[in-house]
């Protein structure tokens, strides 16, 4: 039996992409209570998988894989991040 | 010539255009719930504004993959008009069938209010009956409308004249260039935010939006 591992997906805005989220988090929220050491927030989806793979390295590409032919992000808009849960 | 709607979980504006197409536009018009919309034999067909499997995820991903899109797809291959209102542009756009990506408002807002347009492109299969640079009003209603592109896009969109429509005088929702609707490179595949359905009777607050359902018949005479 193959083991299961977490795989996390994050998909946020690109950097080109405006976040108004992440504009009014800084804002109104980090700035406004004196968090000034704050310089960006950026918010995302995050999805939380349970992969079964023989490997860490074959969970994270198959998480990927299906991330692009699903379109789970838009590529247009969104950056992607899959990465393994130690 | 005979139109069909396709009906998604979560459709809000199936009905609306119904009405409109049948009631407004004295047209042949068909509810298709999307598992049964299989027939490519339509004239034309419009995916409707809503929220399509309750926007899980991002709007219009889950519909852009249901078994629909491949007699859309089809549809839209053989040239004919294929319009996305509102959510059904979101489809389009996750569908690959339209470039780009609509993303939250600026505002982070449901904004909901008639808009004045300006009619950029006059030879596409939903607006080829207006003037060109025509001025015109529809409401739109969304909280995922903001079109975003990066600027080779946005250029070459505005190059190849696949801007359909801007909106004037405000962008209450932060869109890439005022653009609210855009076309396919044939022209026969749009997206709109605005809603044409309810701008359909004069009762309702203006009737603009029936040109773009005439723009469709004459597009299929042709």
């Amino acid at each position: 039996m193959e083991p299961v591992y977490s795989v996390e997906v994050i998909i946020s805005n690109k950097p080109q992409a405006r976040d108004p989220e992440a504009e009014t988090i800084v804002r109104d929220l980090i700035h406004k209570r004196g968090f000034d050491a704050v310089k960006e927030v950026r918010t995302g989806k995050l999805l939380a998988l349970k992969i079964q793979a023989a490997s860490e390295d074959e969970a994270q590409h198959k998480a990927a894989v299906m991330c692009n032919d699903l379109r789970l992000y838009n590529p247009v808009a969104h950056s992607l991040t899959v990465r393994v849960r130690k | 010539m005979k139109v069909a709607v396709v009906q998604f979980p979560g459709s809000t504006c199936d009905r609306d255009t119904l009405y409109a197409l049948r009631n407004v536009m004295k047209l042949e018009a068909d509810l298709v719930w999307h598992n049964h919309f299989t027939d490519d034999s339509y004239d034309a067909v419009i995916l409707p504004g809503g929220f399509s499997f309750g926007d899980h995820l991002r709007g219009g991903i889950i519909a852009a993959q249901s078994s629909a899109m491949g007699a859309v797809r089809k549809m839209a291959e053989d040239g004919k008009p294929v319009l996305g209102i509102c959510n059904g542009f979101q489809v389009l756009i996750e569908a690959g069938l339209l470039p780009g990506a609509l993303l939250p408002n600026s505002c982070l807002k449901f904004v909901c209010k008639w808009m004045n347009l300006e009619v950029e492109n006059n030879e596409s299969a939903f607006t080829c009956a207006f003037g060109k640079g025509a001025r015109i009003r529809m409401p739109i209603a969304h909280h995922e409308g903001r079109f975003f592109a990066e600027d080779e896009l946005l250029d070459q969109l505005a190059s190849e004249g696949r801007v359909v429509m801007t909106y004037c005088d405000e962008n209450p929702t932060g869109t890439s260039r005022a653009i609210t609707a855009i076309s396919n490179e044939k022209g026969n595949v749009v997206g709109m935010m605005p809603h044409p359905e309810r701008a359909s009777d004069v009762s309702l607050g203006g009737n603009d939006g029936l040109m773009v359902f005439k723009s469709m018949m004459r597009w299929v005479e042709c």
